[in-house]
C-alpha cells in the first residue's frame, strides 16, 4: 500500500476542500454510532413522549409545558434533534450497507469476468450493459417493489431497512465491476499471476490474494462516491415512501413528514432534517471528488 | 453501414427482450396473479378456472411468448389495485409525463446553453464565478429536496404558484393538455424547474467546457485577426461547434428526465406515469410496475439507439471501427 504514504498526507493537508469534507463526515459519521448518548431523548421511546410538546418552535419555551428544544419539535412532540441524530443513524447505515453489497457483489463479478473470460465475462458485461442503460434510482424503486411483493405483508415493515439495502446495493455494483474487470484483464497476463497459477493455487485463491490487491484504490474511490449516491438514492426513496418505515425514520422520511406541515407554518420540522442531509451529500461527494483526482485522476 | 445498422437494431431488440422477460417474471412469479385479480374471497374452483383461463398452465416459454405479443399489441392486464386495464391507465397519464418531459428538456436545454456560453465567454467575471459555484451546491442536492425547497419560496411564502396537481386541463380528442391555459402553465412552472435543474447544470457545465475548448483553437484567432466581430465569432463559429456533444448529452438525458419525473411528479402530486408507478410500488400493484418497466425500457432503448445511429452519421471515423466490432 505504497500509494498511502506521505504523499497522501501531504495533498491531503494541503487542500482546504478535503480537510474540511473529511471533518463534517467524521462528525456526521460520529454523532450518528453515539447517536443514543448524545441524543437528549429517545424519539422511539413512545412512553417519554409529550404531546403537548408538539410544534415547539426551535429555542422557545413550549407554550403548555414550558420545556424547550435545540430544533423544536414536530407534531408527536418529538424532540427533532434526537430525531436528526437518530435518523442520520439509519440514513448511514443503509448508505453503507448498500455500499458494502455493491461493492462486495461489483468486485466478486468483476474478476470473475475478467479472470474467467469467455461466455462468463460475456453474461457478466451485458448484464452491466444492460443495467447502465437505466437510472440507478429507478432500477432501486423496481427492485424495492418486487422484494415487497415476495415478502408477506406482516413482515413487510421489519424487513424494510433490509429490503432498502439490498435495492439501492443491487443497483450500484456496476461501476464496481467495469473497473475491477479492467484491472484483472491486464494483471492476469502479467508473469506473477502466471507463476501463482502455475503453482497450484486455486483460481479464487489466485483472484483474491493476487488480483485483487491491485484495484483496492479505485474500488476506495468509487466506494465514496457511490456512498454519496446511496445516501441520495436513500433519502430519496424514504421520502418517496418506498424506503425506511415510520417506525425507523431516516433523514428522507423526516423530510416527508416535514413537507407536511410547510403550509402551516412549522418551517423547523423541514429545515433542519434537509440542511443535514444536505450537508452529509455535500462533504461525501467533496471527498469522492478529490479521492478521485488525487488517487486516480484517470477515473471518471 | 447497412451491417452496422443492423447489428444495432438486432442489440437493441435483444435488450429489449431481456427487459420484457424480467417484466414477465415479475407478473409471472411475484405473488399470485390470480390471487391478485380474484381477491380472498374466491373459491378455489374459481381460481383454477380463471388460471386455466389465463393459460397459467402453459408451458413458461409459451407463456413468455404470449406476454411479448400482448406487449407489442399495447395489451398488459388489468392493475392489481384499481382492476383498471393497465394500457387505459397509462394512455391517460401518459400526455401529463410527456408535456412535463417537453418543457423542463426545453428549459434545461436553452438555458444550459445561454448560462454556458455566458460562463464560458466571462470566465473571470464575478456573475459566471458565482453561477458555475452555485451550479456545485446544484448537483449535489437531490432533485425532491428542490422541489420541496421551490415549493416553499414560491407557494408557501411568496403565494405565486400552485404548490401541487395540474390545473387548466384541455382535453384534445383523447390528449389532456395543460399548455392552453394560463392555470395549466402556471402549476407547470415549479415542477419542470424541479425536473430540468439538474440536466440544466449538466449542459451549461458541458458547454463551458466545449467553448474553452473550441475558443483556444487557431481558427478562432484567425477569425479574430480578420476583424469578425467578437459576438459572430461566439455564436457562429464557436458555438456551432460545441452542439455536437451537446446534443448526444442531451438526447441520452431524455431517458434520465423520464426516470426522474417519478420524483418531481410525486413531490408535486402531478398525474402522470411517474406519480402512478411509484403507487404500484407502494401497493405492490405488480401489472402496473412491470408494463411502466417496459414502457421505459422501449423509451430508453430507442434513445441509445438514436444516439448510436446518429454517431454514425456525425463521426465518419466510427463506420471505419464499426466493422471490426463494438469498442
Amino acid at each position: 500500500m505504497s500509494r498511502w504514504d506521505s504523499d497522501f498526507v501531504y495533498a491531503f493537508k494541503r487542500s482546504p476542500v478535503a480537510c474540511v469534507s473529511a471533518g463534517v463526515v467524521c462528525l456526521l459519521v460520529l454523532a450518528a454510532v453515539f447517536a443514543p448518548w448524545i441524543a437528549p431523548l429517545n424519539p422511539f421511546d413512545m412512553a417519554a413522549l409529550n404531546l403537548m410538546n408538539g410544534f415547539t418552535p426551535p429555542l422557545a419555551p413550549n407554550a403548555f409545558t414550558g420545556e424547550t428544544f435545540l430544533l423544536g419539535t414536530d407534531d408527536q412532540g418529538r424532540d427533532l434533534f434526537s430525531a436528526i441524530l437518530y435518523g442520520l443513524r439509519v440514513s448511514l447505515f443503509v448508505g453503507f450497507a448498500a455500499v458494502a453489497l455493491a461493492m462486495f457483489l461489483g468486485v466478486f463479478l468483476g474478476l470473475l469476468a475478467g479472470y474467467r473470460g469467455g461466455w462468463v465475462d460475456t453474461l457478466i458485461m451485458r448484464m452491466a450493459d444492460v443495467q447502465v442503460t437505466f437510472p440507478s434510482i429507478l432500477i432501486a424503486m423496481l427492485i424495492y417493489g418486487v422484494a415487497q411483493g415476495l415478502i408477506a405483508p406482516d413482515n413487510r415493515g421489519d424487513l424494510a431497512i433490509g429490503v432498502l439495502i439490498l435495492s439501492i446495493g443491487l443497483s450500484e455494483w456496476v461501476q464496481f465491476a467495469r473497473t475491477v474487470r479492467g484491472t484483472t484483464l491486464v494483471e492476469k497476463e502479467k508473469e506473477y499471476v502466471q507463476a501463482a497459477r502455475l503453482m497450484g493455487l486455486n483460481p479464487l485463491a489466485v483472484m483474491v490474494r493476487h488480483i485483487l490487491p491491485n484495484v483496492t484504490t479505485p474500488v476506495l474511490v468509487i466506494a465514496t462516491i457511490t456512498l454519496a449516491l446511496a445516501i441520495i438514492a436513500e433519502a430519496t426513496l424514504s421520502f418517496l415512501g418506498v424506503g425506511a418505515p415510520p417506525t425507523e425514520p431516516s433523514l428522507g422520511t423526516l423530510i416527508r413528514i416535514g413537507q407536511d406541515f410547510l403550509f402551516s407554518g412549522e418551517w423547523w420540522i423541514l429545515l433542519f432534517p434537509a440542511l443535514t442531509l444536505l450537508l452529509l451529500a455535500l462533504s461525501v461527494n467533496l471527498l469522492g471528488d478529490w479521492l478521485r483526482d488525487t488517487l486516480n485522476p484517470r477515473l471518471k | 453501414m447497412i451491417y452496422t445498422l443492423f447489428q444495432r437494431v438486432i442489440q437493441a431488440c435483444f435488450v429489449l427482450l431481456l427487459v420484457a422477460l424480467v417484466a414477465f417474471s415479475m407478473f409471472r412469479f411475484v405473488g399470485d396473479p390470480v390471487q391478485g385479480m380474484l381477491g380472498q374471497e374466491a373459491t378455489s374452483a374459481d381460481r383454477e378456472a380463471l388460471r386455466e383461463r389465463l393459460g397459467l398452465t402453459d408451458p413458461i416459454v409459451l407463456q413468455y411468448a404470449r406476454f411479448v405479443l400482448n406487449a407489442v399489441q399495447g395489451e398488459f392486464g388489468v392493475s392489481y389495485r384499481t382492476g383498471e386495464s393497465v394500457a387505459d391507465m397509462i394512455s391517460q397519464r401518459l400526455p401529463a409525463t410527456l408535456e412535463l418531459a417537453l418543457i423542463s428538456g426545453t428549459f434545461a436545454l436553452l438555458l444550459g446553453i445561454g448560462l454556458g456560453v455566458f460562463t464560458a465567454i466571462r470566465r473571470e467575471g464575478f456573475v459566471a464565478q458565482s453561477i458555475m459555484a452555485t451550479s456545485l451546491v446544484g448537483v449535489s442536492l437531490p432533485t425532491f429536496l428542490i422541489g420541496v425547497l421551490l415549493i416553499w419560496v414560491f407557494a408557501v411564502e411568496l403565494s405565486w404558484l400552485p404548490s401541487f396537481g395540474r390545473s387548466g386541463v384541455v382535453d384534445l380528442g383523447g390528449w389532456s393538455t395543460s399548455l392552453l391555459t394560463v392555470d395549466g402553465w402556471r402549476s407547470l412552472i415549479l415542477p419542470a424547474i424541479t425536473l430540468g435543474l439538474y440536466q440544466m447544470t449538466l449542459i451549461m457545465r458541458l458547454v463551458r467546457a466545449e467553448m474553452l475548448e473550441v475558443l483556444r483553437q487557431d481558427y478562432i484567432k484567425f477569425a479574430r485577426a480578420r476583424g469578425i466581430s467578437t459576438r459572430r465569432i461566439h455564436f457562429k463559429h464557436a458555438l456551432k461547434n460545441t452542439l455536437i456533444p451537446v446534443i448526444t448529452v442531451a438526447g441520452l438525458q431524455i431517458g434520465s428526465i423520464i426516470a426522474f419525473s417519478i420524483i418531481t411528479e410525486t413531490v408535486f402530486q402531478w398525474p402522470g406515469v411517474g406519480l402512478m408507478f411509484i403507487n404500484a410500488v407502494y401497493f405492490v400493484d405488480i401489472p402496473v410496475m412491470s408494463a411502466y418497466l417496459l414502457l421505459v425500457g422501449v423509451v430508453f432503448v430507442s434513445i441509445n439507439l438514436a444516439v448510436d445511429l446518429l454517431y454514425l452519421v456525425i463521426d465518419p471515423r466510427l463506420k471505419a471501427n464499426a466493422s471490426e466490432g463494438h469498442s
